[in-house]
């Protein structure tokens, strides 16, 4: 039923309709009994980290003042550094999935949230929320995939351009939050012609952006510098290195997503008509986790549990941890690999693919991907991933 | 003698002026992409002025089923007329549930606090979990002073307050701030039995010192009040300006009373419980800025069901994960189609739902 099918070994061979529906089924009992018991714990959680945030993110910016004292600058510089990641990782991303939503309180809501990133929340949403969750490692429709500017996959054509891919990812990694705004505008394809880039809803989205970076400029690397008086290159460096640091940790946990060794694609063709049991297993093959400590899973913004957060990207992250052993013993179940490994170990594996696939694919790859008959039925009308599957009597 | 001239005290106000807009927008800046007080809320939540928040200070309790909370509201909040309410915002496990209660207290004691009294209602989340947890120390969120049930000025020469349960609460609030403005006035009070009776001690207590005439009722042994019993029991009812609060029942007939004798003029009420919700499968969806009205039925998205009727409706993922496709419930129920649970809206609440993955579940109306 997917591309799967043209892998050498394909993971899902052994699993029928049937096994994929009640999959499904399975996973969304996880998802009820995780709404049904949210509550006041959950809602202190989120409150406690914005809250520690915030103090952090105040403290280091009043120690950075100081700047031009090298004590100061390293702790200040340290925790400017932990705020950012924990705004943009365990906030933003997750507030902005509407995983607070239900607490119905409008400062922490999907709808209003704004992050510490040059990318407006709004285009975040539409590019990530919606398509990259949707169409998750779907090639030609999950632009996640290497971000239009690598091949992460084998199944992505070579082209000579992607000899450079590893210097773009390291300079993509240094720059990340600015590499995700251009990917959010889709740079690379409303530049392409002259009627893209003189449409109007483009023009409009790149001008928010300039906005967004302007402030974030503005205050980065003005306002508290100059606020900082002869501090002000020291505290100019010091917000420099922490939004650097922040781009360079976001980026690694975020490769280790969906990149790393084991981690499977789809074709276009594959998700037509899909059902919400192929939706979850699609989400399941698709995505890899982080091992490590609950500080680790917290700076990661719990994409350390990619997989949960892939299968249920809307329940509150504190939950993940929670449901992880449940949904591992799923996997194994099912006889499905559950990929998982410490941070070097999957940062490394998702490096190693960007290096490989700079070149073209080898002879066994080749052999691997040549065109086999497509298992898939013409059309299968359009895909009802809402709906749950009714119990099998 | 020289004095400064105008102009350049003029001008001085307009530096000042220039100095405080520019340092606001540097404050501004540095707090991008949030807005200073949202730092300030961390530190101090009373002191934001854009949101109106409460601190409990004490909870007293009134009888078995009802408190008094003393409440010191934060910045921004601006003195109440004695009989108005105020919207509570009240997390329950985690949610934010908004209801109104009567302010109880005089417009402002000398320390700037305000009570509210709260009556558990059988069934009743937010009353029951106020009167069960609420502690001092707790963080309530509010809405500004609202309502007209108040005392007109001058002050009338004989005023009747009649109230049942719950309904003596605004009253309440009007006999502490403005009993010593009024010469005349009568209670009669129903609850179902005398310990029942909120403020019972506090009435009779004005009822020994000759300051009001009470008249208590007590409907376990007696029934339910009717029109013809206030009018045994108040022989110049219609001489009287009437303040009634309590059960819709008592309060329709009330107003037939008074709108049959033509004195409807003299009779002013309050209704504490809005229409209940009905919950059923599919229903009535409006969409009201497009004025578009459609049968939907109950296992159909209400996104579907708007898309054919032609409102452009907002969407994305379609299967419940993006949130891009929320709207304001502003009445009526929805199911959410893959596990039943039902969300209903809440009065002058946003209550943003999924549309595509939730259905009509009794008449609804979405805000599009």
């Amino acid at each position: 039923m997917t591309t799967l099918q043209h892998k050498k070994v394909n993971p899902i061979a052994h699993l029928t309709a049937e096994d994929i529906e009640a999959i499904g089924r399975e996973l969304d009992a996880i998802r009820d009994e995780v709404v049904a018991s949210r509550g006041e714990r959950d809602a202190a959680y989120i409150r406690k980290v914005i809250s520690v945030q915030r103090r952090l993110e105040l403290a280091s910016r009043g120690v950075l003042l100081f700047s031009l004292f090298p004590p100061a600058w390293i702790v200040g510089t340290a925790g400017l550094s932990v705020a950012k990641i924990l705004e943009n990782m365990e906030i933003g991303h997750n507030v902005m999935h509407g995983q607070w939503d239900w607490m119905r309180d409008p400062k922490i809501h999907s709808t209003a949230w704004e992050w510490d990133h040059v990318s407006p929340a709004a285009q975040w949403k539409h590019s990530h929320n919606e398509l990259h969750h949707t169409y998750t490692n779907v090639i030609g429709r999950d632009n996640d995939l290497g971000y239009g500017i690598m091949r992460v996959d084998e199944d992505q054509r070579w082209h000579p351009a992607h000899l450079g891919q590893p210097l773009y990812n390291f300079i993509n990694a240094c720059f990340f939050e600015y590499g995700i705004a251009a990917y959010d505008l889709e740079l690379g394809r409303n530049l392409a012609t002259k009627e893209r880039r003189r449409n109007p809803k483009f023009r409009a989205a790149v001008k928010q952006v300039r906005r967004k970076i302007g402030k974030q400029v503005l205050k980065d690397y003005i306002v508290f510098p100059a606020l900082s008086g002869p501090s002000f290159l020291h505290t100019l460096a010091a917000n420099f290195t922490a939004n650097l640091v922040r781009n360079l940790w976001a980026h690694s946990v975020i490769m280790c997503g969906h990149f790393p060794y084991g981690v499977e694609t789809f074709e276009k063709k594959s998700i037509e008509g899909e059902t919400r049991g192929e939706w979850y297993l699609r989400q399941m093959l698709g995505s890899a986790n982080i091992s490590g400590s609950r500080l680790m899973h917290i700076m990661t913004g719990n994409l350390s549990h990619q997989i949960e957060h892939h299968l249920f990207p809307d329940l509150p992250s504190n939950r993940y941890a929670e449901i992880a052993p449940k949904v591992k013993d799923l996997f194994q179940r099912y006889g499905l690999s559950y990929t998982s490994g410490p941070l070097p170990k999957q940062v490394a594996s998702a490096w190693a693919k960007v290096f490989r696939l700079s070149l073209p694919n080898r002879k066994a790859d080749r052999e691997r991907v040549a065109p086999q008959p497509d298992a898939t039925p013409a059309n299968r009308g359009p895909a009802t991933r809402w709906q749950r599957t009714p119990a099998a009597n | 003698m020289t004095s400064p001239s105008g102009a350049s005290i003029l001008g001085d106000v307009a530096v000042t002026r220039t100095l405080r807009t520019g340092a606001r927008r540097v404050v501004e800046l540095l707090a991008t992409p949030l807005v200073p007080a949202d730092y300030l809320d961390v530190i101090a939540p009373l002191s934001n002025p854009a949101v109106l928040r409460a601190r409990v200070e004490s909870v007293r309790p009134e009888t078995r089923d009802s408190v008094t909370l003393v409440l010191r509201p934060g910045r921004g909040w601006r003195p109440h007329e004695p009989g108005q309410y105020v919207r509570l915002g009240v997390d329950v496990d985690g949610v934010r549930l908004w209801r109104s209660y009567s302010l109880t207290s005089p417009p402002a004691d000398r320390d700037g606090r305000i009570a509210v009294t709260v009556n558990a209602i059988p069934g009743g989340t937010v009353s029951n979990h106020l009167v069960r947890h609420a502690r001092p120390g707790l963080l309530l969120h509010l809405d500004a002073p609202a309502g007209d049930f108040v005392l007109p000025r001058p002050r009338p020469a004989k005023v009747l307050f009649v109230t049942a349960g719950s309904g003596i609460t605004p009253v309440m609030g009007m006999l502490r701030s403005a009993l010593s403005e009024l010469d005349d006035v009568v209670v009669v009070h129903s609850a179902p039995t005398a310990e029942d009776a909120v403020f019972g001690a506090d009435l009779r207590a004005l009822a020994a010192q000759g300051r009001i005439r009470l008249i208590e009722r007590h409907t376990r042994a007696d029934g339910r009040i009717k029109p013809a019993d206030v009018a045994a029991l108040v022989p110049d009812l219609f001489e009287r300006h009437t303040w009634a609060c309590g059960p819709n029942e008592m309060l329709d007939d009330l107003e037939s009373h008074w709108h049959a004798a033509g004195e409807s003029g003299r009779l002013h009420t309050e209704r504490f419980r809005p229409a209940l919700v009905v919950v059923g499968d599919g229903g009535t969806v409006t969409f009201g800025r497009t004025g578009t009205v459609v049968e939907a039925g109950g296992g159909v998205p209400l996104l579907e069901a708007g898309e054919e009727a032609g409102v452009l409706m907002p969407s994305g993922c379609r299967m419940g994960i993006c949130y891009s496709c929320v709207l304001p419930l502003r009445s009526g129920a929805v199911r959410d189609l893959r596990d039943g649970q039902i969300t209903t809206a809440e009065p002058e609440a946003d209550v943003l739902v999924q549309t595509c993955i939730s259905a009509a579940a009794g008449p609804c109306h979405l805000d599009i």
